[in-house]
């Protein structure tokens, strides 16, 4: 593992590995700030994606042939990648899925379904993005149970105290997100897990943004259920996963129906596979899941303790640049947060400097980040949110930093 | 003035300006000085769908024309109101239902006029076609 200046003395050589960095928007360079929307691709993953379709290309598990026992073996193999990259105990816990939301409502559709009942409470906290949401409202609706939000702290921390009062005796899961995607909080979830169980209280966390930022540790932490997205974290969209404890996913009806997810099929019954393909009805997404296995190996391979600091470095200049403007309020502040930034411009709408900034070749994020409900308790209709990368760099904060200054010009 | 002279004189404005920034001055310039909405019609049934931004359009009938007012939490979004107000309001229903958007793309923003969701131009659009039709429909039964 490189040291820990490793990122900032080869930027121009990682921001290279990165082909889209090379673009340019309006003819100005790309200075990409929407990670927390999506992360930008390194060649290897994006060669890994072509290579399986070029030289590997074939169905997986059930065939005899050569191909199939090749792109099984590394499709099976990624699995225990992931295993090792968020310490579950066993590969057979690691269900791929199309992402972090399907990975929820996988969830909800199975454990909350045969689990929940009426008059049963799920609790949810304000930051909630609609993922990790609205498939619990749908259930709850469903079942006539009721769905319950812990507040937040003025500084944009999840409110613990209230937390704790809010787990009562019917409260049956906890769904609380590992990193906001809005404000940057970093949530407290090895303790939060310890305050659920200790009441009995399922936990579910969404990790969409903790995967790029933090070492997520499945078992230190305790959850029962972990959701992630691979395009979040350098891979490929269409693919994720969901990380459950044994116990609970032997217990679970199954998901989708169909090819794979079986063992024996007669018209009058049909017996389930086992662990973990007993979730993964229907032939597999093999080559973006390659494709997220070079991502993690890209990840693992820099650090991500390395790529942490750096994520930080680029938190601290900016927020500091940003508190340096009178005419702009940061929203979220938070002890612990990662690197991204929800800000505002005195009186104008964020819609309004989103389009500026835009045309500086910068893209940041404007409106709610799927977020209304965070948004309404605020009393904000939005927010302009710059979420960093380990390869974005400080010079492209000061762009950011001049192109605010143009829309003040403009709107002030 | 008819529509499609309006829509020339706007295409010709914004030709004015070379530089993007100075058209979106411009159009910053246009949505500043909006006519504003009586608070009344600042309704929900008046707010339109499918904009980042709050959106309100209140249309009258007379018999004859149809006058709209708009207003929006955005000034550019609001420019954009303007220019469909200038170029749709005090016209008769079947002018407005014949007449064409094309001159959206000749000047210049595409990115911020071409119909995607955040700025709700196609949904203003709708909505006032919609109301011509309405009131069409309302004429004829008359």
């Amino acid at each position: 593992m490189p040291g820990s200046d490793y990122i900032s003395t080869h930027i121009n050589e990682i921001r290279a590995g990165f082909p889209i960095l090379q673009t340019k928007v309006y003819d100005k360079p790309l200075v990409y700030f929407d990670n927390a929307a999506t992360s930008q691709k390194p060649q290897v993953v994006i060669d890994a994606l072509v290579n399986y379709y070029t030289t590997l290309n074939s169905n997986v598990h059930r065939g005899v042939h050569f191909l199939s026992q090749q792109a099984t073996t590394a499709f099976e193999d990624v699995r225990e990648k992931i295993r090792r990259f968020i310490n579950a105990r066993h590969r057979h816990e690691i269900i791929y899925t199309r992402g972090c939301t399907e990975s929820i409502n996988l969830v909800a559709g199975t454990w909350g379904r045969a689990n929940i009942r009426t008059g049963d409470e799920i609790l949810i906290t304000t930051f909630e993005h609609h993922s990790n949401l609205v498939p619990w409202q749908m259930l709850c609706e469903e079942k006539g149970a009721r769905l319950i939000v812990c507040p937040l702290l003025p500084d944009g921390s999840l409110d613990m105290d209230a937390l704790e009062r809010l787990m009562g005796p019917r409260t049956r899961l906890l769904s609380v997100t590992h990193i906001s995607n809005s404000l940057g909080t970093i949530n407290p979830v090895h303790e939060i897990t310890r305050l659920a169980h200790q009441k009995g209280i399922v936990v579910l966390i969404d990790g969409a943004q903790a995967l790029s930022h933090e070492t997520v540790d499945v078992q230190e932490i305790g959850c029962d259920f972990y959701a992630f997205s691979a395009h979040k974290v350098y891979g490929p969209m269409g693919i994720g996963g969901l990380y459950g404890r044994e116990e609970l996913l032997n217990a679970m009806p199954p998901y989708q129906g169909g090819g794979e997810m079986i063992k024996r099929v007669t018209f009058e019954k049909t017996f389930y596979n086992e662990l973990p393909f007993k979730f993964e009805a229907g032939t597999p997404n093999v080559g973006d899941v390659i494709a997220f296995g070079a991502a993690l190996d890209y990840v693992s391979d820099l650090g991500i303790e390395a790529i942490a600091r750096r994520e930080n470095y680029l938190l601290n200049y900016a927020t500091e640049a940003l508190k340096k403007d009178r005419h702009i309020r940061i929203v979220g502040e938070a002890p612990r947060k990662a690197s991204l930034i929800s800000f505002n411009i005195d009186q104008i709408h964020s819609f309004d400097a989103g389009t500026i900034i835009d045309r500086f070749g910068i893209a940041v994020r404007t409106g709610t980040h799927c977020t209304q409900p965070l948004m309404d308790s605020l009393g904000l209709s939005g927010t302009i949110r710059a979420s960093f990368a380990f390869y974005n760099t400080i010079e492209e904060i000061d762009r950011l930093i001049e192109a605010i200054g143009k829309v003040e010009e403009l709107f002030l | 003035m008819n529509i499609e002279e309006t829509t020339s004189s706007i295409v010709s404005e914004f030709d004015n300006f070379d530089d993007w920034m100075d058209k979106y001055n411009y159009l910053i310039e246009l949505g500043k000085s909006l006519p504003l909405i009586d608070d009344k019609y600042k309704v929900e049934s008046n707010l339109i769908e499918g904009c980042q931004s709050r959106v309100w359009l209140h249309a009258e009938f007379d018999g004859h024309l149809i006058h709209f007012t708009a207003d929006s939490d955005a000034v550019i979004t609001k420019g954009i109101a303007n220019l469909l107000i200038r170029t749709y309001s005090e016209h008769t229903p079947q002018e407005i239902l014949d007449s064409s958007t094309e001159f959206l793309n000749e000047i210049g923003l595409t990115q911020h006029l071409s119909p995607t969701r955040s700025n709700g131009l196609l949904s203003m659009i709708k909505q006032i076609k919609m109301y011509a039709l309405a009131f069409k429909t309302k004429q004829a039964m008359e």
